[in-house]
């Protein structure tokens, strides 16, 4: 990826961290952590990925996006936004009565969602039937979902794997936001979900591992992804929970908690220097 | 006697005789297509049909993915796993976004027979019911079971349809018969009492009508396809015309068809209520006709029952 290209993706990524922590510290709850270990994958995603229109949201021929780590819709809803789906003025109304934002992703409300999510473990099946369909009717759009480490926790998930490689759907990419923490937390002490990726080999899928912080890795993963015949593909995307907002970082805390207003002053500051320092 | 088809096999004839006519219609099921009957499907449109294997959480999402690319799935399982094992993601991924997922649910109730209690769900009806905007169909018979097939093909929406797997005469049989989704059907009149039932129990309450007519009593019979959304028109119409009401389902007395009849009637037209279902109780092995008989699902129970409601008067 050119050094120009890779620039203006790490500034949307900060434009859509300080969108997520607006959101969050607006609606004084919500889910911070896992919203920004996902930013930089959902930011590759929409930006650069995923062949989608804005202004039409609902085009049949479009590629979908599942979040089946649903609770980190703020890091989804402000993608949204500055893709163009709807105002970024209105991410601080997040989680607020009366606010089509909802608290975990709402189809039915927010344009550019493709499926409600948020309980875990079903939005990766959805994400099955989704890629069921394009096969099925000899369509060439592709089907994204991102799962988080901790989730992977559900049962669900290993009957969506089974399901995805049985039916060689190659047309769908899971991301595994790892980030190594869920609320009680390490995912290792909690209930030890590991190894993601011998599991995922051993189900039938391709598997590749990356950095979920670096452009260029998530650029060739999703390359790889797509040259990729007859089998669904993972990507285990290492992250770190919080990144970008230093005492948010690598803390199963901030899971689900918003910030504090000298928190959330912190956290703006962080950001915007890391945007205008790029 | 009239010819008996259990409703599973008419389920399985209708998705493969509207599997030709409606090109979305896919058909998922969870190991179970020889019972549920959607191998019939499986055997003209085997590249429309997807086992999932034995899981049904992930069956039920799949069906609500496919549906939001315009395709119309009937998932199939056993009424206790599409109900219970699966009820949250029914719930969060078909129900919360209003997905167009047609439930396939046979087995249903205490005719499952000698698999016993484990496989026995009276709870589904009542399960479905607590979904905002799910419609929950409970056909009496083949011809009902077909048509309302169909009905579910052309509504866009959930729907949660409720198949048995015992044989069950054919009631409905008629140059007339019309099914409208929402709209339930009065089959015989009466001006003492009605007989509101769903399911088996529609057969065996037009035989307790004639049962109460040997004694000098007229019955209403009202067949309830659809329990929800629930016919509020003909329930009141009946409550007010013949004031007192029999309710005949083969699921739990607890939030199944008597209690959307009651809630109604509570609030508005007070009128004795007396709910014929499993009371409370958990279902047990035998053979399914044995069974209708030790759960009271008989013309001779329902006309006791009958006449209980008149005493309330």
């Amino acid at each position: 990826m050119d050094q120009c290209k890779e620039k203006a993706l790490r500034r949307t990524a900060a434009d859509v961290r300080l969108g997520i922590i607006e959101a969050v510290y607006n609606a004084k709850s919500g889910h911070p952590g896992g919203s920004l270990s996902i930013a930089d994958v959902l930011t590759y995603l929409y930006f650069e990925e995923m062949n989608i229109d804005p202004k039409n949201p609902k085009w049949e021929d479009r590629d979908r996006f599942v979040l089946s780590k649903g609770h980190t819709s703020p890091a989804l809803y402000s993608v949204l936004a500055h893709r163009g789906y709807f105002p970024v003025e209105d991410l601080p109304t997040f989680r607020h009565t009366g606010s089509y934002l909802q608290g975990h992703p709402d189809m039915k409300g927010v344009p550019g969602v493709d499926m409600s999510s948020g309980s875990l473990g079903q939005g990766f099946s959805v994400a099955c039937g989704m890629a069921l369909a394009a096969k099925l009717s000899g369509k060439s759009y592709r089907v994204y979902t991102a799962v988080g480490d901790g989730e992977s926790e559900e049962g669900q998930i290993w009957e969506a794997a089974m399901f995805a490689a049985h039916y060689h759907l190659d047309n769908l990419v899971l991301i595994i936001d790892w980030n190594g923490l869920q609320i009680d937390g390490r995912i290792t002490d909690v209930m030890n979900p590991t190894p993601h990726d011998e599991k995922l080999r051993a189900f039938g899928w391709n598997v590749i591992s990356i950095d979920a912080h670096d452009f260029n890795a998530i650029e060739a993963a999703f390359a790889l992804a797509r040259g990729h015949k007859g089998q669904p593909t993972a990507i285990i995307a290492k992250s770190t929970k919080g990144k970008g907002v230093s005492f948010m970082e690598d803390q199963a805390g901030w899971h689900g908690k918003a910030p504090n207003a000298e928190q959330y002053e912190v956290a703006k500051a962080e950001l915007t220097a890391a945007r205008d320092a790029i | 006697m009239a010819e008996a088809i259990a409703t599973r096999e008419a389920y399985g004839k209708a998705l493969a005789e509207f599997g030709a006519k409606y090109d979305k219609l896919v058909v998922l099921d969870a190991d179970l297509a020889n019972a549920t009957k959607t191998d019939t499907f499986k055997k003209v449109f085997p590249g429309r049909h997807f086992d999932c294997g034995i899981a049904e959480a992930n069956m039920m999402c799949v069906a609500a993915g496919l549906s939001t690319a315009g395709y119309i799935p009937f998932a199939s399982t056993f009424a206790m796993f599409a109900s219970g094992r699966a009820f949250e993601q029914v719930r969060n991924s078909i129900g919360y976004p209003h997905l167009n997922v047609k439930i396939g649910a046979t087995h249903a109730g205490i005719t499952v027979g000698e698999d016993g209690a484990s496989h026995q769900c009276n709870e589904d009806i009542a399960l479905m019911r607590t979904i905002p905007g799910m419609t929950i169909i409970n056909p009496s018979d083949a011809v009902e079971a077909r048509a309302a097939v169909e009905a579910a093909i052309n509504y866009y929406g959930p729907v949660y349809m409720r198949f048995g797997r015992m044989a069950v005469p054919v009631i409905n049989d008629t140059p007339d018969y019309k099914f409208e989704l929402g709209k339930g059907i009065q089959l015989a009149d009466g001006k003492d009492v009605t007989i509101i039932a769903t399911g088996l129990c529609v057969e065996p309450a037009l035989r307790a009508r004639e049962l109460l007519a040997n004694e000098g009593v007229s019955a209403r019979v009202v067949n309830i396809h659809t329990i929800k959304p629930l016919d509020e028109e003909i329930v009141l119409r009946a409550a007010a015309e013949t004031g007192a009401i029999v309710t005949a389902e083969e699921a739990t007395v607890i939030g199944g068809l008597g209690g959307a009849v009651a809630e109604l009637l509570s609030e508005k037209r007070p009128t004795p209520v007396v709910k014929l279902g499993v009371n409370d109780v958990f279902g047990k092995s035998g053979p399914a006709k044995e069974l209708v008989v030790l759960f009271g699902f008989t013309a001779e129970n329902i006309a006791a029952k009958a006449k209980a409601a008149i005493a309330l008067k």
